[in-house]
């Protein structure tokens, strides 16, 4: 008799589990159903590629999807190189030490930091301090140091992939550390790395705290070329979504407009962060 | 060897040494980014400090830097606030978090579980401007309905959402903690005739708990920082909570709303930093627990 309660238990305690997880997969399918349905029904080509017109009640959001993109293109930029340096220190250069605990705990704090906090260091340190004023610039560096956490982590689990005997073999033939890690290290690893390069376009692509006050606008169709465009406000995506939500004077009927921005974001992010799986797949698959 | 061999190598060691200084620097790097959001809050949040006074900011009831009779700098009501969402979130994102971390581990198939996990990282990536868009068009009205209330921009929307926001986080360091569990602690509790929900709860939960309870640490982290959505969700009245029915006013949201209408130097935009201070501060502890709970558990597993 105890035997079969301790069963019974067992299966009801399962289905319990099983629940919470399809609670979970249920609100992701409920989030995407309702953005894809009711973005659909606004997407097209003129919607993709108009600027705002009649104080942004019709026409597109152009202007919003080449902000993102250039801000997002600065972060990387930006925190890429310093993230993969920064791994290639942690993981290839460094012994167990008080410096390396010291960077290994900032670096912890570093992606706790609030985006917030980050948006009120950046307006004071670039747009203030640096005087780079409201800009693609302020913003995209911004971003960079939000990532930054992101980017070290992942060059560093590319890094851990490499087999220590590569590394051996190179140095059993009298190579240095650096020839060692630029021959047989680095080029089995840059593809991890690109990975985490591009799941930081995606986390930057998303945010919307940290370039609330270094440079994104409320309305700003003006499209530069490139370099002008770097110094000059810019339209966002996340945040022209959290306009049309929230500030529109004409709230109910820019709400379609508002669910195309919600669905061009989430494809964006969905689309990057699918891509960084795909080259994560195709290089564990390559030197197992 | 010769002499010019000599200078060969010399000059390659020197080489070899200015290249690993400069992986460093990147590595030091990011402390000088940490200390330095540190120090720029406490230079730019000072004057108001030196001003006002600590107590002014942690004693007075009110917040309300723009008053034409009596400015008030009471920073009491956002925290309270603050705690009140992120405890509504922890409520609803702790048991389903370590459930489904639960299930993933040790009850799901291998085939499903390399379904679930992807899904879970792209409810991770799903902006949080996003997820409060949606509490804004659909848990609003819903708890509107529900509640009673002219709308349902209140605490309980901003629970909701940022126990959705920090979902992932649990759910994927619990599981890793929970997976982590030598398999020895299983088999002997197998062994002794329990079966394997008895195991489940009694032994491998329970020894993987410090890990458990840093993921809980970590997504608490994640939903105090949160600004996007309890910015969208939250009602954003700067008074103090009476209920979790009650429109509140985070530490996040009152930032990202007032810092634009701040002059640069004056009073009121230090005293922003004062408050972003604070913010800075419950983050680093929480995280900080997180890490001691972690650093003991792996210490543990050794």
């Amino acid at each position: 008799m105890k035997y079969n309660l301790a069963k019974i238990k067992q299966f009801l305690g399962f289905y319990l589990l099983r629940f919470c997880a399809l609670i979970i997969i249920a609100i992701l399918a409920f989030i995407l159903w309702d953005i894809i349905s009711k973005g659909m029904q606004v997407i097209n080509w003129e919607f993709l590629t108009q600027k705002p017109r009649n104080g942004m009640t019709e026409g597109g959001i152009w202007p919003a999807i080449v902000g993102t993109f250039w801000v997002s293109v600065v972060s990387v930029v930006f925190s890429v190189p310093i993230g993969m340096f920064t791994a290639i220190y942690l993981n290839e250069y460094a012994r167990q030490g008080r410096l390396i605990r010291i960077i290994r705990m900032a670096i912890r704090n570093l992606s706790g930091v609030p985006s917030i906090v980050y948006g009120l260091f950046g307006f004071a340190l670039f747009t203030l301090m640096f005087n780079f004023g409201l800009s693609v610039i302020s913003s995209g560096l911004t971003l960079g140091l939000l990532t930054l956490p992101w980017t070290i982590t992942a060059s560093e689990e590319a890094l851990k992939t490499v087999p220590l005997a590569y590394r051996e073999a190179s140095q059993a033939l009298g190579a240095t550390k650096w020839q060692t890690i630029k021959t047989n290290v680095l080029p089995y690893a840059v593809p991890g790395m690109l990975t985490g390069s591009v799941l930081g376009l995606a986390r930057a692509a998303g945010e919307t705290a940290p370039i609330l006050f270094t440079g994104v606008a409320f309305f700003w169709p003006i499209l530069p070329g490139f370099p002008k465009l770097l110094t000059q406000q810019f339209m966002a995506l996340p945040y022209h979504l959290y306009i049309l939500a929230t500030q529109h004077h004409e709230i109910l009927k820019v709400r379609p407009l508002a669910y195309g921005t919600a669905l061009v974001l989430i494809t964006l992010i969905i689309l990057m962060n699918s891509a960084a799986v795909w080259i994560r797949y195709r290089f564990r698959k390559k030197y197992k | 060897m010769t002499d010019k061999k000599k200078q060969k190598v010399v000059i390659r060691l020197f080489k070899e040494k200015i290249i690993e200084k400069f992986f460093q620097a990147n590595g030091i790097f990011s402390i000088i980014v940490l200390l330095g959001i540190f120090s720029l809050l406490l230079i730019e949040g000072w004057p108001a400090i030196k001003e006002l006074g600590i107590a002014e900011f942690l004693f007075n009831p009110k917040w309300n830097p723009t008053s034409f009779v009596k400015e008030s700098y009471g920073i009491l009501s956002m925290v309270v606030s603050t705690l009140m969402v992120t405890i509504g979130a922890m409520i609803i994102a702790v048991p389903l978090g370590i459930g489904c971390a639960a299930y993933l581990s040790d009850v799901a198939s291998r085939k499903t579980r390399e379904i679930v996990k992807p899904i879970i990282e792209i409810l991770a990536g799903i902006p949080s401007v996003v997820i409060g868009f949606l509490g804004i068009i659909i848990v609003g009205p819903f708890l509107a309905k529900l509640l009673h209330t002219s709308n349902g921009l209140n605490a309980i929307n901003g629970s909701l959402l940022l126990a959705i926001m920090s979902l992932p986080t649990i759910i994927s360091i619990s599981e890793d903690a929970i997976t982590s569990v030598p398999k020895v602690y299983k088999e002997v509790s197998y062994a002794l005739g329990a079966n394997k929900w008895q195991t489940l709860l009694k032994v491998t939960i329970p020894a993987a708990m410090s890990g458990v309870i840093a993921s809980v640490m970590l997504g608490m982290g994640r939903a105090i920082g949160e600004t996007m959505t309890v910015l969208m969700a939250c009602g954003n009245a700067p008074a103090f909570p009476e209920s979790i029915k009650s429109s509140v006013r985070p530490i996040t949201s009152t930032i990202a709303i007032e810092m634009g209408e701040t002059v640069q130097g004056g009073l009121h935009y230090s005293s922003l930093f004062v408050v972003a201070f604070v913010l800075f501060f419950m983050t680093f502890l929480v995280n900080l627990v997180s890490d001691i709970v972690l650093n003991k558990y792996q210490k543990v597993k050794r």
